[in-house]
């Protein structure tokens, strides 16, 4: 099977202006040169601190923004050969959610504007009737009410507001949807709401997800397979579960082991990550991690480390992973953040009892 | 789990249906010097509408049997060197102040807001280039630039009109710019070409009515300052031509029997005060009820 969305060589340097005369000082090199594919139906993250380049990758995979270099396939066409019309038209396959709903919806616009914006413009509902039914079912589709159609986004709490923000980017039928950080901005008990919607419509349409996020514990909770970027380039990607038994890189060590733990009694490995992300506008030589990596050695400063597949689809890019004291220290402990996730179903339910209660 | 996921919609069914200009004009009634402003602004526009209907005299009928005389049961507002009423001539002028008020602020909104839309927009050296033809004509004083241009045109309430608008809408092309600029790297402008829009319908659909605010403030206080210069143009002799009454014009002949006829000033100063005042008045009670920051 072909992969539904193929990147290669992706890199966006931002120039960096100063000055009265707008003089090219620098580049960030927000993303630099990042290689991953996606199925059709298949969710894969794209997990990160802030600042590692993450939304811009969507923003490119989207062509949101124009990268410096590489190439997106898409259904096997590549996307940056296309001309603006062309693009706009292939946007009725591949859509976007954003991370804060109080900023994606256009607030002097009424929700079925919104949702029947869309079908307008990629002629999807002949008739003034069709746009409406097909509007009142897309509301329907994500939980809310056909007569919701008529109101303004201030009338809707952050969880509904990014129900609609899914149901616009369903509206034309896509293949493929970009989420960046779609529930980081909302309460724990709502996340668990909205990754449950998102997952029984990628069920129900078979939706490929990509799904930007920081928060591993949701990650883990969506994704076929992860792909961590540390300062714009991946250091590993696997599925899911082999990701969290046995990470191999060692910022995914420190990542892993900085997810909280329910257990106050529970001891682990510490490999917390010390300093700060160095500015992508002068990233260290060799491997970026480097600065920041307990395992440092001379080749790390020296020379960049290829991000090498061993067979089995796991890939990391650091030579030295066999070398590491085995993960299962870090990652016994991470297991357990099932029971949080549990726990925030359990809340979810009890919180959706009471609204509807009342 | 999924009975769970796609029923909670139950918080905004107590929300109240209302859209943001119900809002604003809600916010908007509860300001004081605001509906003064607004009841002014009314009373002006209907003494404007039905001056024939309200004025109890001809407002360039001259009479010399009352040259000059002070207010009186006959003439409220007294009369003028040419016997004239003043009353008459005030509400047939606020036609003039008016229409010139709202007709040059209509100009400076019909160039202004396209121009700075495609500015801020576009960005690049579209930007640039319009850019400095404002910063050229924002460097020329308001009313030196309304005169010349209007001088330039020749005397006339219509050119007086072209000339306050012209003047006015550099102020336009900056405001519009400036909203567009911010607009644009909101999240649902970004949103609105996910799905798909041509850069002509995010304008115009996604940013206009977003920006609409700031500029109806700015209009309603550029009505005030047209109101001004048209009177300052009428005083100049190049508005309204006479006999046609105006409020700058009357105070132009006012000014030669200021001692003798106080109230040939006096007159049409108050009205010009008081249209500009309510405008101003207006166009702040704009402001805060449309500021989203106001609760």
């Amino acid at each position: 099977m072909s992969a539904l969305l193929e990147v290669q060589g992706l890199a966006k340097h931002f120039p960096v202006k100063r000055g009265a005369f707008g003089f090219v000082s620098g580049h960030v090199q927000a993303v630099d040169g990042i290689d991953f594919h996606l199925n059709a139906g298949e969710t894969l993250a794209i997990v990160g601190e802030s600042g590692c380049g993450k939304s811009t990758v969507g923003r490119l995979v989207l062509r949101l923004l124009e990268p410096t270099a590489g190439s997106v396939r898409f259904e096997g066409e590549d996307l940056l050969a296309l001309s603006e019309s062309q693009m706009r038209a292939r946007r009725q396959r591949m859509q976007v959610i954003f991370q804060d709903p109080y900023a994606s919806l256009n607030p002097r616009m009424t929700v079925g504007a919104m949702l029947g914006e869309p079908l307008m413009l990629h002629g999807l509902a002949k008739s003034e009737a069709a746009r409406r039914a097909r509007v009142g079912e897309l509301l329907d589709l994500v939980g809310l009410r056909p007569d919701h159609a008529r109101r303004y986004p201030h009338e809707f709490s952050g969880g509904q507001r990014q129900r609609l923000a899914i149901a616009r980017a369903l509206a034309v039928e896509p293949k493929l949807i970009v989420a960046d950080e779609p529930v980081s901005a909302l309460d724990v008990s709502i996340q668990a709401q909205v990754i449950n919607l998102m997952r029984s419509l990628q069920d129900r349409f078979g939706l490929a997800y990509v799904f930007i996020s920081h928060d591993l514990a949701v990650v883990k909770h969506i994704a076929d397979r992860i792909a961590v970027m540390y300062l714009g380039k991946i250091v590993e990607t696997a599925t899911t579960d082999e990701l969290f038994r046995s990470p191999r890189h060692p910022y995914t060590r420190a990542l892993l082991a900085a997810v909280p733990l329910p257990d106050p009694t529970a001891t682990r490995e510490r490999t917390l990550l010390e300093g700060d992300i160095p500015s992508a506008m002068n990233p260290p030589a060799g491997c970026r991690f480097h600065t920041r990596c307990r395992f440092v050695k001379e080749f790390c400063r020296r020379d960049v480390p290829e991000l090498a597949d061993d067979g089995s689809g796991h890939s990391t890019a650091c030579p030295w992973w066999l070398e590491f004291p085995p993960a299962s220290s870090i990652v016994e402990a991470a297991s357990q953040d099932q029971d949080r996730i549990r726990l925030a179903r359990l809340q979810a339910a009890f919180v959706t009892a009471q609204t509807e209660a009342t | 789990m999924t009975a769970t996921t796609l029923s909670p919609a139950t918080a905004a069914t107590d929300a109240r249906e209302e859209n943001p200009w119900g809002r604003a004009w809600r916010r908007l009634r509860r300001r004081k010097g605001a509906m003064v402003g607004l009841v002014i602004v009314l009373l002006f526009v209907l003494l404007a509408v039905a001056a024939p209907l309200v004025a109890p005299y001809d407002p360039i009928a001259t009479s010399w049997s009352a040259v000059r005389k002070a207010p009186s049961w006959a003439h409220w507002l007294g009369t003028d060197e040419v016997g004239r009423d003043v009353l008459s001539r005030i509400i047939w002028g606020a036609r003039a102040s008016l229409s010139a008020g709202l007709v040059s602020v209509g100009i400076a909104l019909a160039f202004g807001v396209p121009l700075g839309l495609l500015a801020g927009y576009a960005g690049g050296w579209v930007d640039a280039l319009l850019s400095r033809i404002v910063d050229a004509m924002l460097a020329i004083p308001f009313l030196i630039l309304a005169i010349a241009l209007a001088a330039f045109l020749g005397p006339s309430l219509s050119n007086a009109m072209i000339a306050i608008g012209v003047t006015a809408t550099p102020v336009f092309i900056r405001l519009t710019r400036g909203q567009t600029i911010a607009a644009k790297v909101e999240d649902y402008v970004e949103a609105a070409r996910a799905v798909g829009n041509p850069h002509w319908r995010i304008a115009l659909r996604h940013v206009l009515p977003n920006i609409v605010p700031p500029l109806l403030v700015q209009a309603s206080l550029a009505i005030a300052g047209a109101i001004i210069a048209e009177a300052a143009l009428s005083f100049l002799g190049l508005g309204q031509q006479p006999p046609a009454p105006s409020w700058g014009s009357m105070l132009n002949s006012a000014q030669r029997f200021i001692a003798q006829a106080p109230w040939m000033a006096f007159w049409p100063g108050v009205a010009i005060f008081l249209a500009v005042l309510s405008f101003n008045l207006l166009g702040d009670g704009l402001r805060d009820a449309l500021d989203p920051r106001h609760k």
